[in-house]
């Protein structure tokens, strides 16, 4: 391809992503309305449509203050770096046969987990910038988060590098042409499922932003389009996770009848409507409680799953 | 041929990271620049802050961060093995060989025992 097709590939993948970001903030917060018995936003455009694009708008014309108190090169780096880390992970996802930015890379597994480890940096470069109490708890709660949600994400997808021999994400979709991954590596999805809502911070994992107690946690200091990178970084985050969800273990772009295209774009949304429901569903677990959960119950069920794929896979 | 792999790679970042800086330029060159005094002190719910957050205070959890460089490294340990399982699960001859297994079996092993012995230290625990 040339460096120009390669451009409009880009563009279209980021361009995309960052519409459907702004679909799904619309989305959330009428299906939130919904299940909450309350309209949502229904006045700008017809059932509100036009909302985010009027958020989007009004957050640029304001200011976008940077505290004295603040560590302020930091502090404005911060959601920047969330915001381009979420849209680059997107780079290695398949969208189709042949269409993605770098889907056939030999290491795009790897530059997933790496961007993600990346997106960490800026809640807790973020939360402790700010130099307020609020912002450094949730900081200091994203980090032990992170840390700990960090090692089985990892983990629960060396079970589907077996399988696929390939750290491709191109060649792993293909490799699942027959037998889509969910069913031989379930744990594997499961662990990979949680992991993915940890990362993105959402609930029931939103203790690092947890408005009850924390104010709004690491961007409490945070205003206009500042606060909109962190705001639309968590969304676009959503959409890469899910992504990413259909590509190792629903089987990306494989579907009878619909082009590929379509098939990847309806599992993603079916994905992304399942962490609006847990946002809507679950309530927010004890610190304590979720670090318990990940070290004594995640961890080992992702050492067990891996053996067990390892045996299943040597043994003929 | 190396390197080409990697041109897509970097017109994303170029493209990401300039699109980030735009957003912020804009926001900072768009947006009105207001002082006042309210805005100077960090938010504390309408109360004046007492003392300062960089104040020292107990980090729960701090082994975490220790155990998590552990089981990173035990992670990164188990890619390549799970890249070359294919490779590691035939015999020279030809035929099954249990010797990929065997080896994962030996290090998840050692990795249980260690999640065990700090379980029981109560180093994942609120106390």
């Amino acid at each position: 391809m040339t460096t120009g097709g390669q451009i409009v590939v880009i563009i279209m993948i980021m361009g995309g992503a960052l519409s459907l970001a702004a679909g799904l903030i619309w989305v959330e917060r009428r299906l939130l309305g919904l299940w909450q018995d309350r309209y949502g936003p229904n006045r700008v455009g017809p059932f509100g449509i036009l909302q985010p694009l009027a958020d989007a708008i009004k957050l640029l014309f304001k200011e976008d203050w940077s505290p004295p108190f603040a560590d302020r090169s930091v502090f404005l780096i911060a959601p920047a770096v969330i915001f381009a880390t979420a849209l680059l992970s997107l780079a290695v996802v398949p969208v189709a046969p042949g269409i993605g930015v770098v889907a056939e890379w030999n290491v795009g597994l790897l530059f997933f987990l790496a961007m993600a480890s990346l997106g960490a940096y800026s809640v807790i470069l973020g939360g402790w910038a700010s130099n307020s109490k609020y912002s450094l708890l949730g900081g200091l709660r994203a980090a032990a988060q992170m840390l700990s949600y960090e090692v089985f994400m990892g983990l629960s997808l060396a079970g589907v590098v077996v399988l696929a021999g390939s750290f491709s994400l191109a060649e792993i979709v293909r490799a699942q042409a027959d037998l889509w991954y969910v069913v031989p590596q379930f744990l594997g999805f499961v662990v990979f499922l949680i992991a993915g809502l940890a990362e993105t911070r959402r609930l029931p994992f939103d203790l690092p932003e947890s408005e009850t107690e924390l104010i709004a946690g690491f961007h409490t200091e945070y205003s206009g389009m500042s606060f909109g990178l962190f705001f639309v970084g968590e969304y676009i985050g959503i959409i890469t996770i899910s992504a990413l969800i259909t590509t190792f273990f629903l089987g990306g772009w494989h579907g009878p009848l619909l082009p590929p295209l379509v098939w990847f774009l309806l599992k993603t949304l079916v994905l992304i409507a399942v962490f609006v429901l847990f946002r809507a569903a679950m309530p927010r677990p004890r610190f304590d409680q979720l670090m318990a959960w990940g070290w004594k119950i995640l961890l080992p069920i992702t050492l067990i799953n891996l053996l067990v794929t390892g045996a299943v896979v040597a043994l003929p | 041929m190396e390197l080409q792999a990697y041109i897509p790679a970097g017109l994303a970042v170029v493209l990401a990271v300039g699109f980030t800086g735009l957003l912020v330029a804009l926001a900072v060159l768009i947006g009105p620049k207001r002082i006042a005094g309210e805005k100077e002190v960090p938010y504390e719910c309408g109360s004046d802050p007492i003392g300062s957050p960089r104040a020292r205070h107990s980090v729960r959890f701090y082994q975490v961060a220790i155990l998590f460089l552990l089981f990173d490294i035990a992670a990164a340990v188990m890619f390549p093995w799970a890249i070359l399982y294919d490779d590691l699960s035939v015999h020279p001859d030809g035929g099954a060989s249990l010797y990929g297994f065997g080896i994962m079996l030996v290090f998840v092993s050692v990795l249980v025992v260690a999640l065990t012995y700090v379980w029981r230290k109560k180093a994942i625990g609120w106390d």
